[in-house]
């Protein structure tokens, strides 16, 4: 009895908070969490701020975020006088693409890790593991050689074939470890009512890794969204360029174009935040699952 | 394994159905694919950026580059650039993946309690992983800027004065740093919050009922079971820190001061500034060989390779 009225004073808090904590321990764990939250917004906010500032007035010694001569102009300029809009068709079409065999392939590869034992398994997982391990550069230079001995410079070709190999190995753990985590007598019960393996893996597996799924097309897109360093290497010619070369060729002339940058930087992350930030629940189990589980 | 399941799966076509079809050649045809993209990009040019560093490969010898052995191992051996450049690399990392490692387990311990609005918090928290990287860094080289920076301005708000972040190399180091741990400790958090979430909770409720401190709990429980997730994160992200180029090139506004250099912005120069191929790829060479020595033994010690069986 002493027991339940105990349990009823308390229950808003044990309700939603962890039990044995007192009220001054939430709120400094609240003010932990929301002094970080302010580290990590500030610097979008900042160019949010500096994408609002008028051409004339870019420098500014305060840390007001919306200034109070803000203007829209910026947004403007970025969308109809520098080369945004082909940047970006650029980039969606070879994210698209990356991102797209990189989720035919992985899941293909995570699935015979997950359900096969075979002679090199454990060699051909490692291996994956230790491409990650190669210095950009170090690949970066052959690759440029290999690429222009094929004719594929400046051609989104090039830069598919390096996407795609960079987010196999990472996309191919984590599905092996969501397919780990499907029972295997979904697939028995297929093999018996006659179905031949790959169907089962087409029709059965696929369609319930929807969720690990999305998270390796994710990863795919967005590493080819922010790919710069072999992109600059790999594209010259101004018709080709994708957004992070375009974008970081404005560092240049910082001076009268850093709102219009702003605003171009903003037009384009935010998508992707969005994008990923949607999918977040499936990351924390996603990522847990791939990384290790045997 | 369990015996039942190795009947089912171990490629062995007598057992089973003609139609299943299943020989042992399958799996590998699953792999094909991955496999093919892989040799291309990755295997094909890391055997061939081996042979380029035995050669003196350069501009002028594009063509037909002499073999010159290890020559140019023995020439980067000798150069103290190369040495201070390495130690100013490993500074790097391990200031990087040490913050990275405490900052996102510490928010994720935090965020893994009950707390009304825990999911806002979480999605703003990771807002620094989702932003592509070339953006961070030019934001936040927009605000290491001396004079109109937010972080000088800030600074001098609460009463310190500007630093040079931009003009001193040193400072300039100092800023990359911390760019890198914004960015790269929200990957972390969340691979924390993924091995705490799937900790039974039986295991503190017993802890408690025996007495154990949060302290103890922590280092009782939750560390050895988070170890298997976070071995293998934390060498993916000392590999990644080891060889993160935007950030160093971008803030440092490309290769001005040696001192705000390290291994791979190195190797970017000699490339593609000076173009001597051969010994730009003596360098990486030796980068892969630190990064693979590091991984093994790093795994080997935590025991996180038994995992994979």
């Amino acid at each position: 009895m002493e027991n339940n009225q105990l349990q009823f004073r308390d229950s808003f808090k044990n309700r939603h908070f962890e039990r044995n904590d007192s009220w001054l321990k939430i709120i400094v764990i609240y003010l932990i969490l929301l002094v970080m939250c302010v580290v990590t917004v500030y610097p979008m906010l900042n160019v949010l701020s500096v994408a609002l500032r008028p051409a004339d007035n870019l420098f500014q010694l305060n840390l007001q975020i919306v200034p109070d001569n803000y203007t829209w102009d910026n947004f403007r300029r970025a969308i109809f006088e520098i080369d945004l809009l082909l940047w970006i068709r650029n980039s969606l079409i070879i994210s698209i693409l990356t991102a797209t065999i990189a989720v035919c392939f992985s899941a293909s590869a995570g699935y015979a890790f997950s359900r096969y034992r075979f002679t090199g398994r454990k060699t051909g997982m490692m291996m994956f593991l230790v491409t990650q391990m190669f210095p950009g550069p170090m690949l970066l230079l052959p690759m440029y050689i290999l690429l222009v001995k094929l004719g594929l410079v400046n051609q989104f070709l090039g830069l598919l074939v390096p996407y795609t190999a960079t987010a196999v190995p990472f996309s191919v753990w984590m599905l092996k470890g969501y397919f780990d985590t499907i029972p295997k007598s979904l697939e028995e019960s297929a093999y018996i009512d006659g179905a031949s393996p790959f169907r089962t893996f087409y029709q059965i597996i696929l369609p319930l890794a929807k969720p690990a799924l999305a998270i390796t097309f994710l990863f795919g897109f967005m590493s080819a969204w922010s790919e710069y360093i072999v992109a600059k290497v790999i594209l010259t010619k101004p018709e080709v360029l994708t957004l992070p070369v375009g974008l970081v060729s404005m560092q240049g002339q910082f001076n009268t174009q850093w709102g219009v940058y702003s605003a171009a930087a903003l037009i384009t992350s935010i998508p992707v935040v969005i994008l990923f930030i949607s999918l977040s629940r499936y990351l924390v189990g996603g990522l847990t699952l791939g990384g290790v589980k045997g | 394994m369990s015996e039942n399941q190795q009947a089912v799966f171990s490629p062995n076509p007598k057992k089973r159905q003609k139609n299943l079809a299943v020989s042992r050649w399958t799996p590998y045809w699953y792999i094909l694919p991955a496999f093919v993209v892989m040799a291309i990009m990755v295997f094909y040019p890391l055997g061939y950026g081996f042979y380029l560093s035995l050669t003196d490969m350069s501009l002028a010898t594009f063509k037909n580059p002499n073999f010159i052995g290890f020559g140019n191992y023995l020439k980067l051996l000798q150069e103290a650039t190369f040495i201070r450049t390495l130690l100013r690399t490993i500074v790097w990392t391990a200031v990087n993946v040490f913050f990275h490692v405490s900052i996102g387990l510490f928010l994720a311990v935090l965020l893994n309690r009950k707390l009304p609005g825990k999911g806002l918090l979480r999605v703003l928290l990771i807002i620094p992983w989702a932003v592509p990287q070339y953006i961070v860094a030019l934001t936040w080289r927009g605000m290491l800027n001396n004079q109109f920076g937010a972080i000088n301005i800030f600074l001098q708000k609460i009463g310190f004065s500007a630093l040079p972040w931009l003009t001193d190399p040193t400072w300039t180091f100092i800023g990359a740093i911390l760019t890198n741990i914004w960015l790269g400790f929200p990957f972390m958090m969340m691979i924390s919050l993924g091995g705490l979430q799937s900790i039974d909770k039986e295991f503190y409720e017993a802890a408690e009922i025996d007495g154990a401190s949060s302290l103890q709990q922590f280092r009782n429980i939750t560390m050895p079971l988070l170890k298997p997730v976070l071995a293998p994160a934390i060498v993916l992200g000392t590999v990644w820190t080891f060889n993160m180029l935007n950030v160093i090139l971008i803030i440092a506004g490309g290769f001005g001061n040696e001192k705000t250099q390290i291994l791979v912005t190195e190797v970017y120069r000699l490339a593609f500034n000076f173009y001597r191929y051969g010994y730009a790829a003596a360098y990486s060479v030796v980068i892969f060989l630190i990064l693979l020595v590091f991984g093994m033994t790093f795994m080997r010690r935590t025991q996180g390779i038994e995992e994979v069986r």
